[in-house]
C-alpha cells in the first residue's frame, strides 16, 4: 500500500519534472531583481515567496482563460538559481500532462503583468519574463502642447510691451508738438543763425589743405 | 580736426552713465562662443597650456585692436561708415563691410537665439521632452532614429530642426521654428527699439544674469560627483600642444572674434560717450573681462562634463555587471562597481568562453571625458544630457537656456547697432520716419530673411555663415582697419587725439603694437587661414537617419552652387571696401579733367561725409 503512493508520488514528480525543463518550448524564464529594485527593504527569497508566484500565476491564467480553474500546482517551476531567477511551464487543470502552449500563457502574463508587478512590490524591469517584452507606457499627450502656453505667454507679454513702448513714443511727440509750436520755429531761426554765425567766424573752411596734409609731406 | 556735422536741434544720444557703456561693450564681447567655444578649445588643445597662446593673442592683437576702435569711435563720434569716412573718403568701403557683417552676422545668430528659445520652451515639462525615445507606431518599442542615436541627439536633429539629409534638401519652413524665430526678433526689437535708450536700460540685466546663471551653476557642479574628474581633465596642461602651430592659430582667432572685433558695433558704442573719456582703460576692462568671462565659463561646464561623462561611464559599467549577473545566475546586486574586477577575473578563470560570448564593453573614463562638443552641440547635446541626470532637472534646463539667450542678446545689440549707427549718421533715413519705426523694419528685413534658416537644412546653411561670414571677412577688415589709422590716419595724429581725450599719450606698448605687432600677427593669421581652408575641398557632417554608419555624421561635400553661395559670403562684405575706393578715385578724376577744362578757384571739392 505505501509503496504504491510511494511510487505514485515519484512518478508524478517525475512527470513534473519532465514537463518543466529549461528552454522547453511551452515556458518561460522569469527573472528577478529584488535588490536592486527594494534596496534595504528587499525580502529574502524563499519556498513562501515562490508559492505566492504560482499562486499569482495561477490567477493570471484564470483571468485569460475562464472556465478553467488552474490551481497552484499547475504552475511547475524548476532550475532556480540564485539570482532568483527559474523556469516556469503551466499545466492545464484538465490534464496535467499537457502543458499550456505559449501563447496563451504569454497573453496572461501580459494582460496581469501589473498584478503580478505589484504582489512582489517590483517593476517591468525588475520582474522580468524573458521573451514577453513589456507594454510601454503610452507617452501623455496633452491636447495644447506645454511649449506652446510658453510661447504665448512670452509673445504675449512682449508684444504688449512693444505696444506700451510705441505708444508712449507717440504721446511723448505729440506734448512735444503741442506744447511748443512756436518756440520751435523762433528756435529754429535762432538756431540756423547761429550756425551760419559760427561758420562765418571760422571762415570758409577749406578742406583742401587739410587733406593734402595727409597726402604730400612736405 | 574734424567737425562732424549734426542734425540740427537733435542732439546725439548719449549713454545714462558709464556703467551702461561698459556693460554694453562687455556684453557685446562676452557672447555664446566664451561659453561653447573657448572651453571645447581649451579642453582640445591641452588644458592649460593653452592659456599661453590666449593671453599672449590676447596682449599682441585683442587689446590694442579693441582700444584703437573705442577710442576712434569716441573721437570721430560716428558709426563705422561715418568713422572711415572722415578718415579718408576711399575707406568709407571698410565701414560699409563692417555694416554687412554686422547685418549677415546677426541674420544667423538670432536663429541660434530661437533655438535657444525652443529649449527654454519646452523645460517647462515633466519629464523633459529630450530624455525618452517616443514609441514606435504600434507600442512595441522606440523609435529606430531615436534608438540608434540617443534621445537627445533625436530631440535636437528631428523634433527641433527636422533636418534634411543634405543641403541640397530644402525642405518646408518648420513652422515651430518660425514661430520661434519671430519671438527672438521681437525680443531684440522690443531691447533694441529706442537705440541705446532701451539698449542701456535692458543690457543691465542681460549683461549681469549670465554671471548669475555661472555662480549658481558653478557650485551646483562642484557638488557633483565626477565634477572633479572633468575639471583636472580640462586644466591638466600638456605642454606638447603648444608645438602645434594650429593651436596658436586658433588662439588667434579666438581672441579676435570673442572680443567681436571689426563689427562696427563697439565704435558705434564708444561714438555715444563724451569725448573726455578714457577709452584707454575702458579698454582694458572689456578686453580683460572678455578673458576672465571665458575662463569662469570654463568651470562650471566642465565640472558639469565631468559629472556626466562619470554617470555614463557608471553606465557602461552597470551594464556589463547586470550582463554578468544575468548570464552566470549569481545574486542580485552581488557584483558592485567595487568589486567589479575581483569578479570578472574569478569569471574569466572558470568560464572563459562564456565570458567571451557576452561581448562586455569597454568602459574607459577617458574615452568618455573625450567627448567633446563645441557649439550647437555642446549646448543643445550635451549639456542637455547632463542636465536631464541632474536632480530638478527643469530648473536647472531653465537657468541655462536663459542665461544663453541672455548672452545672445547682449551681443545681437552690438550688431544690430553696427547697422543702424551708420545708417543714422549717414542720414540715409528720412527725418520723418521715426526711430521705433526704423528700428523695427530693420528687425523685420532680418526676420525676413533669416527664413532661410527655419528651412529643413536651415543648420547646414548657418553652419555655411558661420564659417564663411563670422571669420575671414572680420580679418580683413581688421587688417586694413588698423593700417588707416596707423599709416593713412597717421599714428602721431591718433596719439595727439587721445592725448586730448584721455589726457595722457599711448605708452610704447600701444605704439608698438598699433604699428607693427598686430597688423602683422593680423596677416599672419589671415594667411593661415587662408592656406588651411584652402587645403581641402570643404565638407559638412549631414545627419541622415538612411546612413549606412548612422548615427556617425554622414561626411559630404558641398555641391557646385553651394561653394559658389560661401565664396560669395566671404566675398561679398569686403568688395565694397575696394569698390568704394574705386568710386571717390573716379569722382576725382572727373573732377580733375572738369577743372582743368574750367577752372574755378571758389569751387570747394571735398566734401567729407559725401558718399
Amino acid at each position: 500500500m505505501f509503496e504504491k503512493i510511494f511510487f505514485l508520488l515519484c512518478l508524478s514528480t517525475a512527470l513534473a519534472e519532465q514537463l518543466c525543463r529549461p528552454e522547453a518550448s511551452d515556458g518561460y524564464r522569469v527573472r528577478l531583481s529584488i535588490k536592486t529594485a527594494l534596496g534595504d527593504e528587499a525580502y529574502v527569497w524563499n519556498d513562501n515567496e515562490m508559492f505566492l508566484f504560482r499562486a499569482t500565476l495561477a490567477f493570471a491564467m484564470r483571468n485569460q482563460i475562464s472556465g478553467q480553474e488552474f490551481e497552484v500546482s499547475n504552475i511547475i517551476v524548476c532550475d532556480e538559481t540564485p539570482r532568483v531567477s527559474f523556469w516556469f511551464v503551466v499545466t492545464s487543470p484538465q490534464n496535467t500532462s499537457q502543458l499550456v502552449d505559449k501563447e496563451s500563457v504569454e497573453e496572461a502574463v501580459r494582460k496581469s503583468r501589473n498584478r503580478i508587478n505589484s504582489a512582489f512590490l517590483l517593476t517591468d524591469k525588475t520582474l522580468e519574463f524573458i521573451g514577453i517584452p513589456p507594454t510601454l507606457a503610452a507617452p501623455v499627450n496633452p491636447d495644447t502642447p506645454p511649449w506652446l502656453i510658453v510661447f504665448g505667454l512670452v509673445m504675449g507679454a512682449v508684444g504688449a510691451g512693444i505696444i506700451v513702448l510705441l505708444a508712449s513714443s507717440v504721446v511723448q511727440k505729440k506734448r512735444k508738438n503741442d506744447e511748443k509750436p512756436d518756440d520751435e520755429e523762433i528756435d529754429e531761426e535762432t538756431r540756423v543763425k547761429t550756425v551760419e554765425n559760427s561758420a562765418a567766424s571760422e571762415g570758409i573752411y577749406n578742406r583742401s589743405f587739410s587733406d593734402d596734409e595727409r597726402f604730400t609731406h612736405m | 580736426t574734424l567737425f562732424p556735422r549734426q542734425k540740427e536741434g537733435t542732439e546725439r544720444p548719449k549713454w545714462d552713465n558709464k556703467v551702461q557703456y561698459l556693460l554694453t561693450c562687455i556684453g557685446f564681447a562676452v557672447g555664446l562662443g566664451n561659453v561653447w567655444r573657448f572651453p571645447y578649445l581649451c579642453q582640445i588643445y591641452g588644458g592649460g597650456a593653452f592659456l599661453i597662446p590666449y593671453v599672449i593673442a590676447l596682449v599682441f592683437e585683442g587689446l590694442p585692436l579693441l582700444y584703437m576702435e573705442l577710442a576712434i569711435g569716441q573721437r570721430l563720434r560716428m558709426g563705422s561708415v561715418g568713422v572711415w569716412n572722415s578718415i579718408s573718403p576711399y575707406l568709407g568701403g571698410l565701414g560699409v563691410a563692417s555694416m554687412m557683417v554686422s547685418f549677415l552676422v546677426g541674420l544667423f545668430y538670432n536663429m541660434i537665439l530661437a533655438w535657444v528659445l525652443w529649449y527654454f520652451f519646452h523645460s517647462f515639462q515633466s519629464p523633459l521632452p529630450w530624455r525618452d525615445c517616443p514609441l514606435n507606431l504600434n507600442h512595441t518599442g522606440y523609435l529606430t532614429e531615436c534608438e540608434k542615436s540617443s534621445p537627445v541627439n533625436y530631440f535636437w536633429y528631428r523634433k527641433t530642426l527636422n533636418i534634411t539629409p543634405d543641403i541640397e534638401t530644402s525642405g518646408p519652413l518648420q513652422w515651430w521654428l518660425v514661430l520661434c524665430l519671430a519671438t527672438a526678433w521681437c525680443l531684440v526689437y522690443i531691447c533694441f527699439i529706442r537705440g541705446i535708450e532701451t539698449i542701456g536700460k535692458a543690457i543691465y540685466i542681460t549683461a549681469t544674469f549670465p554671471y548669475l546663471v555661472l555662480t549658481i551653476f558653478l557650485v551646483r557642479a562642484l557638488t557633483l560627483s565626477g565634477a572633479t574628474d572633468g575639471l583636472v581633465y580640462l586644466f591638466t596642461p600638456n605642454w606638447e600642444t603648444l608645438k602645434n602651430p594650429k593651436v596658436w592659430l586658433d588662439a588667434a582667432t579666438q581672441i579676435f572674434f570673442s572680443l567681436s572685433l571689426a563689427f562696427g558695433g563697439l565704435i558705434a558704442f564708444s561714438s555715444y560717450n563724451p569725448q573726455k573719456n578714457n577709452c584707454e582703460r575702458d579698454a582694458l576692462i572689456v578686453g580683460c573681462v572678455n578673458s576672465l568671462t571665458s575662463i569662469y565659463a570654463s568651470i562650471p561646464i566642465f565640472a558639469i562634463l565631468g559629472f556626466k561623462a562619470n554617470e555614463n561611464y557608471n553606465d557602461c559599467r552597470n551594464w556589463n555587471i547586470l550582463k554578468l549577473t544575468n548570464a552566470f545566475n549569481i545574486g542580485d546586486e552581488n557584483i558592485t562597481l567595487e568589486n567589479y574586477d575581483d569578479w570578472l577575473n574569478h569569471l574569466n578563470t572558470t568560464d572563459p568562453s562564456e565570458v567571451e560570448s557576452l561581448s562586455l564593453k569597454t568602459c574607459n573614463l577617458q574615452t568618455f571625458l573625450d567627448q567633446s562638443a563645441s557649439g550647437t552641440g555642446l549646448a543643445f547635446i550635451v549639456f542637455t544630457e547632463a542636465v536631464i541626470r541632474m536632480p530638478g532637472s527643469q530648473v536647472w534646463a531653465v537657468l541655462f537656456f536663459v542665461m544663453l539667450f541672455s548672452l545672445g542678446l547682449s551681443s545681437m545689440f552690438g550688431n544690430l547697432e553696427g547697422v543702424l549707427t551708420p545708417l543714422l549718421d549717414l542720414h540715409m533715413v528720412p527725418p520723418w520716419i521715426p526711430k521705433e519705426i526704423f528700428t523695427g523694419l530693420i528687425c523685420l528685413t532680418s526676420f525676413t530673411v533669416a527664413l532661410i534658416f527655419t528651412l529643413g537644412s536651415g543648420n547646414y546653411w548657418l553652419e555655411i555663415f558661420n564659417s564663411y561670414v563670422g571669420s575671414m571677412p572680420l580679418l580683413i577688415i581688421a587688417f586694413f582697419e588698423i593700417i588707416s589709422v596707423a599709416y593713412i590716419y597717421g599714428i602721431n595724429r591718433f596719439n595727439d587725439d587721445i592725448e586730448w581725450m584721455t589726457g595722457r599719450r599711448p605708452n610704447i606698448y600701444w605704439q608698438a603694437t598699433w604699428r607693427f605687432i598686430s597688423p602683422f600677427m593680423l596677416l599672419v593669421v589671415f594667411v593661415a587661414y587662408v592656406v588651411i581652408e584652402a587645403e581641402k575641398r570643404p565638407t559638412y557632417n549631414a545627419w541622415n537617419p538612411d546612413y549606412v554608419n548612422f548615427p556617425l555624421a554622414d561626411v559630404l561635400h558641398y555641391p557646385e552652387w553651394v561653394f559658389a553661395i560661401c565664396v560669395l559670403l566671404s566675398v561679398l562684405p569686403v568688395v565694397s571696401i575696394p569698390l568704394v575706393a574705386l568710386y571717390r578715385f573716379i569722382g576725382l578724376l572727373k573732377k580733375y579733367i572738369m577743372n582743368r577744362h574750367n577752372p574755378n578757384p571758389y569751387a570747394n571739392e571735398f566734401c567729407n561725409g559725401d558718399l
